[in-house]
């Protein structure tokens, strides 16, 4: 729930924060689009919507740079304090986040082209369900950022472990292929990527949570975030 | 003179100048009068000062200084009331000062609005422009009546009595154009309250309260009224304080009524001397004034 | 006053007054205090402390009280009639709102400096030795000394050496306004409260001036009255927010700019206030 602040007595400081969280939602509603664009693209080989999904990209990195430059100057004019400043310094580590999402998203497109010449060993569901999951995250985020919804942003935050533990299956389902069949070495090491990259940008979401919590509360959420990617330490035996 | 129907500016300008022209005649109507008024009132003082330096420049000559006042034909000076208003204005100023100095200091500093200072300061602004006669008369009463003599010393008493309501008005004046921070970073720094007042508000104020004193001085060395009833005036050489003294202005009224044309004489002597003397403190209030700055 | 003590003797020897107190009580404890303008209570049962050596700012609106707590403490409001305090101002456990406490001996403890710098109409010499004299009696040689010591811990020495005995009136704001901090040191006070400092001076002498209270504060506890909020978040190491009377918050200083826990207080700094 967004708190009804009163307006600054200097309307112009509250029209500049607006078209800072206009610039940031801007931003977010690109990369959504890249990542289900990229998605499209892996589902359906559709290499017409990977292509988009790659020239989205200089938007996305032109707004960062717009958003940075902003953000120097609204704290050089303005010298916001408390939660004004927040919000200021928040923006530029949120759009840091939304811009790697963007990376992740078209580097998925891209792979997808090149998986696209590959039979699929098995089936892509477990992959399909972690990029619905993650675009939900996503776009429940950006919609966080656009109303200052700090709830909300801690239910994103929570939501990450469900798709590490996705993640996990789709890592070792993968091994297992690429022991059975040499040939299937080269698509599933994409796919692991891509899977990499999904799981990635779920973090980055994650990030954007936890960032946007310290900005409208002024508190940060517990260490302890729920993580529970543990490919780090799996080991797959062949089986003998 | 419009060509039409033209707004906004062009119509504007019109009036705006014959206004402007209204507004320039009338400020050259009220700029004459003021150098008139200023011309007329000068034409006035120096004709004052003029007939004074003719008629009394006349007279003016070493034997007014160093002779007494003698009967008329007989050469006689102005020495003996030189020297009794020096006295009687310099004993007046020193008894009437501190006692001016203080009811000030008190309605500035601790009285402030209470009814006890108010009435204080009303009396003080009635005693101020109280009518002089009515001072020698009362002093009369007081001091002449019952010792069944005049003298010197009610002369005294009667001046002090019209310098006490100027200095009172000139040191309350003057203490309170004193901002109060100062007093109140004085007393921040722990000094009593009367320190504060002697070592910091006299020590601000003293320029004003120098120049208040002085106008006292100018403003009694001409009275004639109360010293009619007071020192009467004293043919003889006197600076016994209990007993009759001369006095520049008591001389000059008894002189310039008279009918002898050497007592005239000295009679505008006496008065340009006392023009002359009030002039030089006047000059001396600023000048000393203002090189202390 | 037990454990204080005077130290005087060569230059180096002139020293701020070290106390003997313990370094968690707080120099100056507030309890419970109410503060009346006639019948019109303007200040509403106040508690602060104000940390031994430390700059504790007060901000808040026009007219919140900020500048009134000041002046309780060091009992400037009994210059006034009419003006009144209960409840407790505690410096070493003496309550100073009592009427049997000796005025001059309390402002010699704690010193003010005015928004409006007041140099008194006599030299630099004799405006420092003014303070001095009330309290001590001090032959010329320490006297000099005395004033040496004043006017280089006000940051003001080196551009007065030349002339301190000749009028203070001719010195520009800025250097008035540290003559009066270096007035108000000499007396060696334990606290020094500040009443809008540098708000008639101009941008360069506000610096030199806030340089100052950082140096200061190693030496005396300092309570600072700022409209500029910039000022507080600079100068001071806790800060308390007033409004209507009442103290609403107080926290260090990063706190209350970073992330203040009042509503009113947020709104009040990011300039929100209706």
């Amino acid at each position: 729930m967004a708190e009804a602040a009163p307006e600054h007595l200097v309307k112009s400081f509250d029209i500049e924060l607006n078209k800072l969280r206009h610039m940031m939602t801007q931003m977010g509603g690109i990369v959504e689009s890249q990542v289900a664009l990229a998605a499209e693209a892996i589902m359906h080989r559709d290499a017409a919507a990977a292509t988009r999904a790659v020239e989205e990209d200089p938007k996305v990195d032109a707004l960062e740079r717009e958003i940075e430059t902003f953000v120097i100057r609204l704290l050089a004019l303005r010298q916001p304090v408390a939660s004004d400043l927040r919000h200021i310094v928040s923006a530029l580590k949120i759009t840091g986040d939304i811009e790697r999402i963007g990376d992740y998203a078209a580097n998925v497109a891209k792979r997808s082209i090149v998986l696209s010449q590959f039979a699929m060993p098995q089936s892509l569901a477990g992959l399909a369900h972690m990029a619905t999951l993650v675009q939900a995250q996503l776009k429940s985020i950006i919609d966080a950022l656009g109303d200052n919804d700090a709830d909300k942003a801690v239910e994103v935050w929570r939501s990450d472990q469900v798709v590490d533990d996705i993640y996990n299956a789709i890592f070792r389902e993968l091994i297992t292929y690429m022991m059975e069949d040499p040939r299937n070495i080269t698509p599933c090491t994409h796919l692991l990527f891509i899977a990499k990259n999904l799981e990635r940008i779920g973090d980055h979401a994650t990030n954007i949570a936890e960032n946007l919590y310290y900005a409208v509360k002024g508190e940060s959420l517990p260490e302890a975030r729920p993580k529970g990617d543990t490919s780090a330490y799996a080991v797959v035996r062949p089986r003998e | 003179m419009s060509a039409g129907a033209v707004p906004g500016p062009a119509k504007d300008q019109r009036i705006s100048k014959s206004l402007g022209r209204r507004r320039h005649r009338a400020n050259i109507v009220v700029k004459t009068l003021c150098v008139l008024a200023t011309v007329i009132g000068l034409l006035l003082l120096a004709s004052i000062l003029f007939t004074l330096l003719w008629l009394g420049g006349a007279g003016l000559a070493l034997s007014v200084f160093t002779n007494m006042t003698k009967p008329p034909g007989s050469n006689g000076g102005l020495l003996n009331a030189i020297v009794g208003t020096l006295i009687q204005t310099g004993v007046g100023t020193l008894i009437g000062t501190p006692i001016g100095l203080m009811v000030g200091t008190y309605l500035a500093e601790y009285g402030h609005r209470s009814p006890l200072a108010n009435a204080v300061r009303f009396v003080s602004d009635v005693l101020l422009s109280a009518p002089s006669i009515l001072i020698g008369l009362f002093v009369y009463e007081l001091c002449v009546e019952p010792f069944g003599g005049f003298s010197g010393i009610a002369g005294c008493l009667a001046l002090a009595v019209i310098v006490i309501p100027i200095v009172v008005r000139t040191t309350e004046d003057m203490l309170q154009l004193i901002p109060s921070s100062l007093r109140e970073a004085a007393m921040a720094l722990g000094a009593p309250k009367w320190k504060m007042i002697v070592l910091i508000c006299y020590r601000a104020a003293k320029d004003g309260i120098t120049t208040g004193v002085l106008l006292a001085i100018a403003r009694i060395a001409g009275e004639t009224a109360p010293l009619l009833f007071t020192s009467l005036g004293n043919l003889n050489w006197s600076v016994s304080l209990t007993q009759p003294m001369a006095s520049l202005p008591v001389t000059i009224y008894q002189y310039a009524g008279s009918a002898f044309e050497d007592w005239v004489q000295l009679a505008w002597v006496g008065a340009l001397l006392i023009t002359v003397g009030v002039l030089a403190i006047n000059m001396l209030a600023r000048f000393a004034l203002r090189g202390g700055r | 006053m037990s454990g204080t003590q005077d130290q005087q003797g060569s230059f180096g020897g002139v020293q701020a007054r070290a106390t003997g107190s313990n370094m968690n009580e707080p120099r100056i404890a507030i309890r419970n205090l109410d503060f009346f303008y006639g019948t019109n209570r303007a200040l509403k049962n106040i508690q602060l402390d104000f940390p031994e050596r430390q700059v504790t700012g007060m901000i808040g609106p026009s007219g919140c009280g900020k500048s009134t707590l000041l002046r309780v403490l060091n009992r400037m409001y009994d210059l006034y009639p009419g003006q009144r305090a209960t409840g407790e101002v505690l410096m070493d456990g003496e309550n100073i709102i009592d009427p049997s406490v000796d005025l001059n001996a309390l402002r010699a403890r704690v010193g003010m400096v005015f928004q409006k710098p007041t140099p008194f109409p006599m030299t630099i010499y004799d405006n420092i030795a003014f303070g001095v004299k009330l309290h001590e009696k001090l032959s010329k040689a320490e006297m000099d000394e005395r004033v040496e010591w004043s006017l280089t811990r006000g940051a003001i020495w080196d551009e007065v050496k030349d002339r301190i005995h000749t009028s203070a009136m001719g010195l520009s704001g800025g250097q008035q306004q540290r003559l009066c901090i270096a007035r108000t040191i000499a007396v060696r006070p334990e606290v020094i409260l500040f009443d809008e400092p540098t708000s008639a001076l101009d941008p360069i002498s506000t610096l030199k001036i806030e340089e100052l209270l950082d140096e200061l504060k190693h030496d005396f506890t300092i309570a600072i009255v700022t409209h500029n909020m910039q000022q507080a978040a600079r100068c001071a190491d806790q800060v308390a927010f007033f409004y209507l009377g009442e103290m609403v918050e107080v926290a260090p200083a990063g706190q209350m700019f970073t992330a203040p826990r009042e509503k009113r207080t947020q709104e009040y700094i990011t300039g929100r206030f209706g």
